[in-house]
């Protein structure tokens, strides 16, 4: 007997829970906005500018957080964080932007090396990373923009496959995972850099990948049964998918907890923000993008073909399919 | 569709034969390796420097230092042209914005002073690249009355900054890695910018410091005639500058360069007569002509040896020196006339480098982060592995072959692109392992749904491929964009997790579609099941 994730024949009545998923959506990106205003997010130096240095000892031993923050603090380099990294055996140091340009930065990281490598012989210098004002001013302009573009090439490619109640949908939804997941940094205080925002643009991916499945389904079973009423059309389509949708989260929450567990300190916040993405990216699609379908009034003529025969996007269900050959 | 024509079988045959051949020199020692027959592929991934250590630099070159360079030099030639032209004076040689002015003394020389100067407006940039200065005219000349300008065009002035980044990142390879074994990267980002990669340098300090020296050394005459008060009251006459001494104290100097060290052919660390370091050079012959001439002219007068506008010694010519050779005393110990000579041979930097970013990765870490990469990719794919089967059965385990066929595609596509592996590129790996199967569990649960809606093995099984293809393409192309903006616009580690991420997908879509239904439709129309097992 094979596993299944759910039994084959479901009939949940999704739609009757979609006022309760928006006023859920909505409290939630209510709290992450507010969140994002209030606590801010905890930006990286890639985004902020400053130093960070990733220290261990060479013979592999407990770094000593006292004495680094007092050699470190004794420099007169302003704000400076010394924090465990992945575990007693390093330390992760952060300094804040030196005033002044680029240079001030690089000679900033040479005297904390120099003051480390003095007093504490055994100190070994994992990774460092310094970055100018001007470049972390680009980084976060071009993350910006990345997002951005992104949720609008997917907007016009779904309103150029499907029509624009879908396209809007599917953007809302995007958008909603989008402003939860900054909300969850800024609840979580994780470190906001350039690989979050590449994990980002994957959630917009993913999600995105989510929802194109269900209203493909949507579309499909609106040709099929026409006299159907569309509440029960959705419900209809999110219980098919629905083996689909969960199997999918399953392997790749699957892929992404091993990650986060033996992937080492490096890419746990980017795998915390995929995982997180992932959950809300499933949820969102079932209960953010198609009942929206609903609320926003899907005309199905616009999608019903105007001649079966001519038209090249009707899924001739019976007769044969377009990709057949590939 | 559940038959495969001959051709087909053949390519996808062709297409799995030709990835594992492509990922295979990734699986062999470096010998086993030079063993290969030279028509199999030998290239493997490399591995970023977050994997490997080593040093990463984004530079900019402060570009604006092009254009007062080369005023100057207008202004020197006007100067030239008086001091070389009988018949022939200028005045108020000045330089402004961004072009240079004069004045002819008296009316009758305009049409001289016009001959004169054509050549210089003339010249066009060839530079590094001759394709980027092909016909660019650099400077323009206009005459009001007696006032001639010479300006610099814009079209000039942007030839002259990217040849100045074109030599400067020259320059840099050549002093970090002199003998062309280091594989380092030197690339341009932008107009102006310079990111400079060194796998396994572990002090960037060191790094850093000999790529921002600009090593520029030029032969001065000295000026002797000047009293100490005059010196000092800064009264020094036109074309003359007073320059720090490397021991201390000033002295003052003739602006033109006699000869400088772009006319170097040669420059190695030796001793002086007396055993003290000094570094030996040779000139090529216009340099060597140029350094003769002036010696010759000159014997029992002091010239001096300046160095980044510091002047290292000031040594008194005792005979003409027409060998075209020589050597520099006064430059430092040991240790710095090795490095003096290792720069000078590189030639000097043509423009100032800041530097705006700089990460730096242990040799320890990146080990760490490989293994820890492997292992989360090793436990990523058993687990998926083992979930797929438990779900369903036969099919999963096609499904879960032609997963591993997907990774070894992906890695012999990434080997065959000489794409760079990255941490994030190691986790866009990962994430295709647990995504991957998403083609292939679309599929299966369509085929289910087809199946329990009562139709047979075999429509089931068409009913299923067909149906769900235009939905895996759907969700494939948007995760694909989103993909391919993350390689636009991304940098460095962003672009390898992009990179993987989007070939990954383009091998899932073979893998999980046209590969697991070849599988599977061998296996059907052989055992021809009642009922399929799913």
């Amino acid at each position: 007997m094979l596993l299944r994730l759910v039994p084959q024949e479901t009939n949940i009545k999704f739609m009757k829970a979609r006022y309760f998923g928006f006023v859920l959506s909505l409290l939630a990106i209510i709290a992450s906005i507010g969140l994002f205003a209030v606590n801010g997010l905890n930006y990286g130096i890639d985004f902020r500018g400053g130093i960070s240095i990733e220290i261990g000892m060479e013979d592999g031993g407990d770094v000593p957080l006292a004495d680094v923050r007092r050699i470190v603090g004794g420099l007169d380099l302003g704000d400076v964080q010394v924090q465990e990294f992945g575990g007693a055996s390093e330390a992760l140091i952060r300094i804040e932007r030196q005033p002044g340009d680029a240079r001030a930065q690089t000679n900033a990281m040479s005297s904390v090396r120099a003051a480390l490598s003095e007093e504490i012989p055994a100190v070994s210098f994992r990774q460092e990373n310094v970055v100018g004002p001007k470049v972390s001013g680009e980084l976060k302009r071009d993350g910006t923009i990345a997002v951005a573009v992104a949720v609008f090439a997917v907007l016009v490619y779904i309103w150029f496959r499907f029509e624009w109640q879908f396209g809007l949908g599917a953007v809302v939804a995007l958008v909603h995972d989008v402003l939860l997941t900054v909300g969850f940094f800024s609840v979580t205080q994780l470190d906001f850099n350039l690989s979050i925002i590449a994990a980002l643009l994957t959630i917009v991916g993913y999600s995105l990948n989510d929802t194109v499945v269900v209203y493909d389904r949507v579309r499909e079973n609106i040709r099929r049964y026409r006299k159907m009423p569309m509440e029960d059309l959705l419900n209809l389509s999110l219980n098919q998918t629905l083996g689909r949708t969960l199997m999918t989260s399953t392997t790749t929450l699957l892929a992404l907890f091993a990650l986060f567990f033996f992937g080492g300190p490096v890419i746990q916040g980017f795998t915390a923000a995929m995982i997180w993405g992932v959950v809300i990216g499933t949820y969102s699609s079932v209960l953010v993008a198609v009942p929206l379908l609903l609320q926003m009034n899907v005309k199905r003529e616009s999608l019903l073909p105007v001649d079966d025969e001519k038209d090249p996007t009707v899924d001739k269900t019976r007769t044969g399919n377009p990709f057949e050959h590939i | 569709m559940l038959t495969f024509p001959r051709w087909k079988k053949l390519f996808i045959l062709l297409v799995c034969l030709g990835g594992i051949l492509t990922a295979l020199p990734n699986f062999l020692t470096e010998e086993q390796r030079s063993e290969l027959p030279a028509m199999m592929p030998s290239d493997t991934l490399s591995l970023g420097l977050d994997l490997q250590g080593g040093v990463h630099l984004l530079l900019e070159a402060e570009t604006d230092d092009v254009v007062d360079t080369k005023l100057k030099n207008l202004a020197e030639q006007v100067r030239d042209i008086r001091k070389s032209v009988a018949h022939l004076n200028f005045r108020n040689i000045r330089i402004s914005g961004t072009s240079v002015t004069f004045e002819v003394t008296r009316d009758e020389y305009i049409e001289r002073a016009r001959e004169e100067l054509l050549p210089i407006t003339q010249t066009t940039t060839g530079g590094v690249n001759p394709l980027l200065g092909g016909g660019v005219q650099e400077v323009t000349l206009e005459r009001e009355g007696r006032k001639f300008t010479l300006n610099l065009t814009p079209e000039g002035i942007n030839v002259q900054k990217r040849d100045a980044v074109a030599r400067a990142m020259e320059v840099i390879r050549r002093r970090v890695d002199p003998n062309g074994t280091r594989e380092i990267t030197v690339q341009r980002e932008g107009d102006d910018r310079i990111v400079l990669q060194v796998p396994g340098e572990d002090d960037p300090e060191a790094l850093k410091r000999i790529i921002q020296t600009a090593a520029k050394l030029t032969f001065h005459d000295v000026v002797t005639d000047l009293s100490q008060q005059d010196m000092q009251r800064g009264r020094l006459g036109a074309g003359v500058s007073l320059l720090p001494l490397k021991e201390g104290g000033m002295i003052a100097i003739r602006d033109r360069v006699i000869v400088d060290g772009a006319d170097l052919t040669n420059a190695q660390p030796s001793f002086d007569q007396n055993g003290r370091p000094a570094v030996s050079f040779t000139f090529n012959t216009s340099g060597a002509r140029k350094f003769g001439n002036h010696t010759r002219a000159n014997i029992g007068r002091p010239f001096a040896i300046a160095l980044d506008e510091v002047v290292i010694s000031a040594p008194t010519i005792q005979s003409a020196i027409l060998g075209g050779s020589g050597i520099i005393t006064g430059a430092g110990d040991v240790t710095e006339t090795q490095e003096l000579a290792t720069l000078l041979k590189a030639g000097a930097l043509p423009i100032p480098l800041e530097v705006l970013e700089q990460r730096t990765v242990g040799p320890d870490l990146g080990a760490d982060s490989i293994a820890a990469g492997e292992w989360a990719a090793v436990i990523g794919f058993v687990g998926v592995i083992i979930f797929m089967t438990v779900s369903y059965g036969l099919f999963g385990i096609a499904a879960n072959i032609a997963l591993v066929v997907n990774l070894i595609l992906i890695m012999g596509a990434l080997s065959l692109f000489g794409a760079t592996l990255t941490l994030p590129g190691i986790a866009g790996i990962v994430l295709t392992i647990g995504m991957a199967v998403d083609a292939n569990v679309l599929v299966f649960e369509r085929i289910r749904e087809e199946q329990n809606a009562g139709a047979k093995p075999f429509t089931a099984m068409e009913q299923g491929y067909g149906q769900a293809f235009s939905t895996i393409m759907d969700a494939n192309i948007t995760t694909f964009i989103a993909a391919a903006l993350l390689y636009v616009l991304g940098s460095g580690p962003v672009q390898g997790f992009a990179v993987t991420l989007g070939v990954g997908i383009v091998t899932s879509i073979f893998t999980a579609v046209v590969l697991t239904r070849f599988f599977l439709a061998s296996w059907v129309t052989r055992a021809r099941p009642e009922k399929l097992p799913i």
